[in-house]
């Protein structure tokens, strides 16, 4: 597979850095530029999205409209949910793909690094659109990120702006994944056969498939709401054949791969952090690789179980639940794989552990309500509650939130080549997830007790959850403001960090001085270094 | 590819480009002029400046990457980049015709039957819509759209859509004897080939424009008439963009072949064309079946 | 070892235990209603079943974990054993035992499921139409029907800035002007759809929340036990704009005599109506 010609390439080397602010960030295909350009997309995206989700929270505070229409509500409502998901998860994993996987497998670069600076540049672009549904007549769309028609054909003038802003994202993940598809397939090391890739690598191929293969479908359902409203056909209309349902089944079909794509990349994350910091290999490998597998197989034949209340036939509803409670089989291994990683290991807590070990506990619990949602009957009660708000806020931000924060405070010597401020780390590991379980579980409460999602005022027995769960919120949020400050004394300054920064640090990656260089493997790495489950022996960490 | 190494760099990393930035404003642009059309805030001149800046946009990107090509900076490697690129793109599109062909079939398969009051759905026929008899093709028991009373008439499949269906598979036959040409190094015969495929290409085309034109005039088939009529031009539409766009490249690939650009071993951007006017050809039998035919 | 562990899973039980506690009346409500019906206790008792399934896993393996994180600290001395990479005898344990537990949830709950939908026997029919933003039910065998909107006090101290603590008003958005009124001890068939937009028709006591879609018609069915006479609330369950929150359902259960009387009554009045408005 690996690449063994040595074509003569006329042109100079490449090693500057462009000159100029707007030459280089514009203009840039370094594939360490283009992932640091994505990593701040989304961080900015996620404290946009979050300042909503404080809207929201402060809205819910207690009962009775405190300062927000209904209306806008919705809007809030719809845009958190598009930001966090199209504009802070996807990017971050798609700019940790970009820094990671060309180091990870001794390539020099991203196979069509042209190409990927349209994936990350048509971004800004699609938000500014999303974002500019906010101030056009009609307001922005308030249909929920779910946009279920008939209720999103009537959104005003800011529904054509909204399905162009997810054509646009669309594009962006496609070209994102078909070059990672691509570099992993095309530019790996000799020697790195694909059952020696780490698992971020692993997960992020198959997280590219899934992608390639869903936002396009995604693309069709909107585009086919924007004909619906616009040019008169009826897909969506009975009246005229068509079927309101019919949209969901298509968006599902995106939407449950969807979900996973914003899970499995966070499962590479900690399948590479765990075994570091327990200095010991991944435990069950090979099995780790076929779990992950077969979940992104299954997340194609179980979307139906967002829609357990639609009035599918028997048949269909069987079909579904009993599809999505197979997904707890390879997800399982999974976590048992991790746990076992740790048995017999030699565990220390740094903050990068810190994350992925609240990531396995917290995690795990969105699972088990994930599992308790798939049972049909018990759905009817759950469908459209809280309870769904939970479990989805406990996959997404204890889960791939946190796996996100995990990967950060693991590579950032990496690429910054100076040490952070452990200690403020170790402050924001503690208060966001002491907050985030104040955030989230009451609303298991709350979604058992009867609170419908979706709404902008509530009955009064619904009174004290929420309070608790709005303050979590405010804490949550108020100690995310950390983040960007360590970030920024880290790539100021700091202590100088090692090559290989974790004592029990083991990749190619690590082979690499910190700061890494501007261009990866200028040469193929030789993988002797990397024996299979040895590990590293180098003590300078 | 650092100085140290200049002497055997393996793979070829590109420069600073200033095309991939050039075609996000140009598709912002683009989207800018259809959003203000759809929402009556321009005309339809509000799509050109967008749809300039793409143009130029690809003129630019292209011609970068062929002088490249030309100067033989690209290994083998590079080479299997695009094509792997190439056939993802490819799998991509076949997705989103995915969906359109996703809601045909669950229109035919179950809205439209239930609907009818089919199976468990009997209620539906009782309370709701009581004079519909469901079947296909159908514009839905309100019978939207259509003539003007409510009807309409399909386009037979053994018409001019089986003769567009000879026409396209006759152009997958001389694109690939275009190919082998290309590969023996017969490059009169290339050229003759590769013309009489893009020809074929276009006369689809023109034939789909007549075919649409008829619906509209005659049979009271339209984009509005029901679910039938939305499937029906959704899908033959994007199909027929598609071969347009098909079409054109192939064109472009022939002026190449004209400029003497392609060597036997060494024509990646022939065989990403003949790729793709297969996958249009594919999609198209498809449609035949499914969408015409049966 | 074993004391530790089991020390943990009591207090992990313990925790959980508070969870499960009966729900206390208003506030701090910590689960689901067991409902009126004998399906809606079936469907708590599948919630429950999923629900000690769960913690029960959760003891398992958080306990593995945490007795990890705390036997094999670095700092205690621990030291790694790089040997372990795989054992296919555990990893098929832990493959088929989730197998097994799965089908132990399966089962139950494809039996409940299946009574869900059997429809047969239903005395009476009421078809149930979501409009933006209110409910219409019609008792399709005595032609009476009813509009349901959100109850006058509640929508006034609903509005954006209106001064009134919704802790004054009774039942804060949960009551209608015009009840959908039942019998308890009749199987009664509803025929879900809507005018609009998709609304979702959610009572929990019923433990029945099934989509109201436009163009379509949708079934559920529901038999109260004959002694749970009383009001009950639900709400819309389904994004239909911007006052989707406002638009709740109230059911008010009545024996079967005082219903045919409360039908009977209703029925006068509506032939009252009729003539005068014609
Ligand atoms: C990262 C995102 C993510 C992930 C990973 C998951 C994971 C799962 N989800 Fe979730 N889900 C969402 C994001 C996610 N979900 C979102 C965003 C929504 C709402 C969308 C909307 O409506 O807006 C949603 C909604 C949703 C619903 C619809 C609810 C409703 O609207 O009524 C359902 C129903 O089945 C469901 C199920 C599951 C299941 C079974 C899993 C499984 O993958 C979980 C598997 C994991 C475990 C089970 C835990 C670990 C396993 C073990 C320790 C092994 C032993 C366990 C057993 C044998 C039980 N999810
Ligand atoms: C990856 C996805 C993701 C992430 C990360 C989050 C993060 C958060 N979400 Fe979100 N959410 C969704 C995906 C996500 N959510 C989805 C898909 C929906 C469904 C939408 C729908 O129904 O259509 C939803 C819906 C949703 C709801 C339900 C709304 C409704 O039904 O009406 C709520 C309510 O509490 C909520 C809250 C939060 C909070 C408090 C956070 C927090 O974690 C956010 C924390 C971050 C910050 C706060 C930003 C950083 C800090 C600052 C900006 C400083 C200023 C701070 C203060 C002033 C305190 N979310
Ligand atoms: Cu009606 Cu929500
Ligand atoms: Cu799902």
């Amino acid at each position: 597979m690996a690449n063994t010609e040595h074509a003569a390439a006329a042109h100079d080397d490449h090693d500057h850095k462009p000159h100029g602010f707007w030459g280089r960030w514009l203009t840039t295909t370094n594939h360490k530029d283009i992932g640091t350009l994505y990593l701040v997309f989304s961080c900015v995206m996620f404290f946009l999205g979050g300042s909503f989700a404080m809207a929201i929270r402060a809205e819910l505070f207690k009962p009775g409209l405190q300062f927000l229409d209904p209306a806008l509500f919705n809007t809030l409502t719809t845009m958190h949910a598009l930001i966090m998901i199209f504009g802070a998860v996807m990017p971050a994993f798609v700019g940790l793909a970009n820094w990671l996987i060309p180091m990870q497998i001794g390539a020099p670069d991203m196979a069509l690094p042209r190409m990927n600076n349209f994936s990350f540049w048509i971004l800004p672009f699609a938000f500014t659109l999303l974002l500019a549904t906010l101030f056009v007549p009609g307001g922005g769309p308030a249909g929920g990120w779910t946009m279920y028609p008939p209720l999103v054909l009537q959104t005003g003038s800011a529904l054509p702006l909204m399905i162009f802003a997810i054509h646009l994202m669309g594009a962006s993940s496609i070209m994102g994944s078909i070059n990672v598809i691509v570099t992993i397939m095309n530019l790996r090391a000799p020697g790195m056969t694909l059952l020696r890739m780490p698992l971020f690598v692993w997960t992020w191929l198959i997280t590219a498939y899934l992608l390639i293969a869903v936002m396009p479908v995604l693309a069709g359902a909107v585009t086919m709401l924007l004909t619906d409203h616009f040019f008169g056909t009826s897909f969506f209309n009975a009246a005229g054949g068509g079927d309101p349902v019919m949209f969901q089944h298509i968006f599902w079909f995106f939407g449950h791969p969807e979900v996973y794509i914003m899970i499995l990349p966070a499962f590479g994350i900690v399948s590479e952090i765990i075994p570091t910091f327990s200095r010991k290999p991944l435990f069950g490998y090979d099995a780790m690789v076929y779990a992950t597998a077969s979940i992104a197989f299954l997340s194609f034949i179980v979307w139906a179980h967002h829609m357990f209340t639609v009035g599918m036939p028997l048949a269909s509803e069987l079909f579904f639940m009993l599809s999505t409670m197979l997904i707890a089989i390879p997800t399982g291994v999974k976590v048992f794989n991790w746990s076992t990683t740790m048995w017999k290991g030699s565990l220390s807590f740094e903050p990068p552990m810190l994350w992925a070990i609240a990531f396995l506990f917290l995690f795990s619990i969105g699972g088990f309500s994930g599992l308790m949602l798939a049972i049909a009957p018990a759905d009817f009660q759950y469908q459209d509650t809280y309870f769904v708000v939970a479990h989805f806020h406990y996959v997404l931000v204890p889960g791939a939130v946190f796996a996100i924060m995990g990967a950060v405070y693991y590579w950032l010597p990496k690429w910054t080549g100076h040490m952070y401020d452990m200690k403020l780390a170790k402050w924001h590991f503690w208060l966001s997830t002491i907050f985030v379980n104040v955030l989230f579980f009451p609303q298991h409460f709350l979604g058992l007790a009867g609170m419908p999602r979706r709404i902008p005022d509530y009955a009064t027995q619904f009174a004290d959850w929420n309070m608790v769960s709005s303050i979590g919120g405010f804490g949550f949020g108020l100690s995310q403001l950390l983040f960007p400050l360590l970030i920024w004394q880290c790539v100021r300054g700091g202590a100088k960090a090692t090559d290989r920064v974790w004592e029990g640090a083991h990749g190619l990656e690590w082979e690499l001085p910190s700061p890494a260089p501007y261009h990866s493997w200028t040469e193929a790495p030789s993988l002797a270094v990397l024996e299979h489950g040895a590990p590293s022996h180098d003590t300078h960490g | 590819m650092s100085e140290t190494h200049t002497d055997n760099s393996k793979y070829y990393v590109p420069h600073g480009s200033p095309w991939p930035i050039l075609g996000s404003v140009a598709l912002f642009c683009l989207m800018l002029g259809a959003v203000s059309l759809l929402n009556d805030w321009a005309g339809g001149w509000a799509l050109l400046p967008g749809a300039l800046l793409l143009a130029s946009m690809f003129f630019g990107w292209f011609h970068t990457v062929i002088g490249e090509n030309q100067h033989g900076i690209y290994n083998r490697q590079v080479d299997r980049s695009f094509r792997m690129g190439m056939m993802w793109f490819i799998f991509s599109e076949v997705m989103f015709f995915a969906a359109f062909f996703g809601a045909l079939f669950y229109a035919r398969q179950f809205s439209v039957p239930w609907t009818g009051g089919e199976g468990v759905k009997l209620v539906n026929k009782l309370f709701l819509w009581k004079h519909y008899d469901a079947g296909w093709p159908t514009n839905g028991p309100a019978h939207i759209g259509g003539r003007a009373d409510g009807t309409f008439e399909v386009i037979p499949a053994f018409g001019l859509p089986a003769v567009n269906t000879l026409i396209l598979l006759t152009s997958g036959l001389t694109v690939t004897l275009a190919h082998h040409a290309l590969r023996a190094g017969h490059r009169g015969a290339l050229k003759f080939w590769l013309a009489c495929t893009f020809l074929l290409g276009f006369t689809f085309v023109g034939l789909q424009a007549h075919e649409y034109g008829e619906a509209y005039r005659e049979l009271g088939l339209r984009l509005s008439t029901g679910i039938y009529g939305s499937t029906f031009f959704m899908l033959t539409g994007f199909h027929g963009l598609h071969v347009t766009i098909g079409a054109i490249m192939l064109t472009i690939i022939w002026l190449r072949t004209l400029k003497g650009h392609f060597t036997p071993n060494n024509h990646f951007a022939f065989e990403a064309v003949a790729w793709y006017w297969h996958f249009v050809d594919v999609v198209w039998l498809g449609l035949f079946v499914f969408v015409y035919w049966i | 070892m074993m004391t530790k562990t089991s020390r943990i899973s009591i207090a992990a039980l313990a925790a959980a235990g508070s969870m499960a506690a009966p729900a206390a009346q208003a506030a701090w409500t910590l689960n689901m209603t067991p409902g009126i019906s004998a399906m809606s206790r079936a469907i708590y008792s599948l919630h429950m079943l999923m629900f000690w399934w769960c913690v029960g896993i959760a003891v398992v393996v958080f306990g593995f974990m945490i007795f990890s994180l705390v036997r094999f600290r670095k700092s205690t001395g621990a030291v790694a054993d790089t040997k372990m990479l795989h054992n296919t005898r555990v990893e098929i344990v832990w493959t088929l035992v989730p197998v097994l537990i799965l089908i132990s949830m399966a089962v139950p709950a494809a039996r409940v499921l299946v009574q869900t939908e059997d429809l047969a026997g239903a005395k009476l029919t009421i078809r149930v139409t979501g409009y933006q933003w209110k409910w219409g039910y019609e008792y399709l065998d005595s032609g009476v029907s009813v509009l349901s909107t959100l109850d006058r006090d509640s929508n006034h101290a609903r509005e954006l800035g209106s001064g009134i603590d919704p802790n004054t008003v009774p039942n804060y958005l949960l009551s209608v002007d015009h009840p959908l009124v039942v019998p308890a001890g009749v199987k009664v068939r509803l025929l879900i759809t809507s005018q609009d937009v998709i609304h979702s028709w959610w009572v929990p006591a019923l433990a029945i929340k099934k989509d109201a879609i436009p163009g379509f018609i949708n079934e559920a069915w529901f038999d109260i036990d004959a002694d749970k006479i009383g009001t009950y609330r639900g709400q819309c369950a389904e994004l239909c704009g911007r006052d989707h929150g406002f638009m709740p359902i109230v059911l008010e259960v009545k024996s079967k005599q005082d219903f045919e009387q409360w039908l009977k009554s209703q029925q006068e009045t509506a032939k009252q109506a009729a003539p005068a408005a014609g």
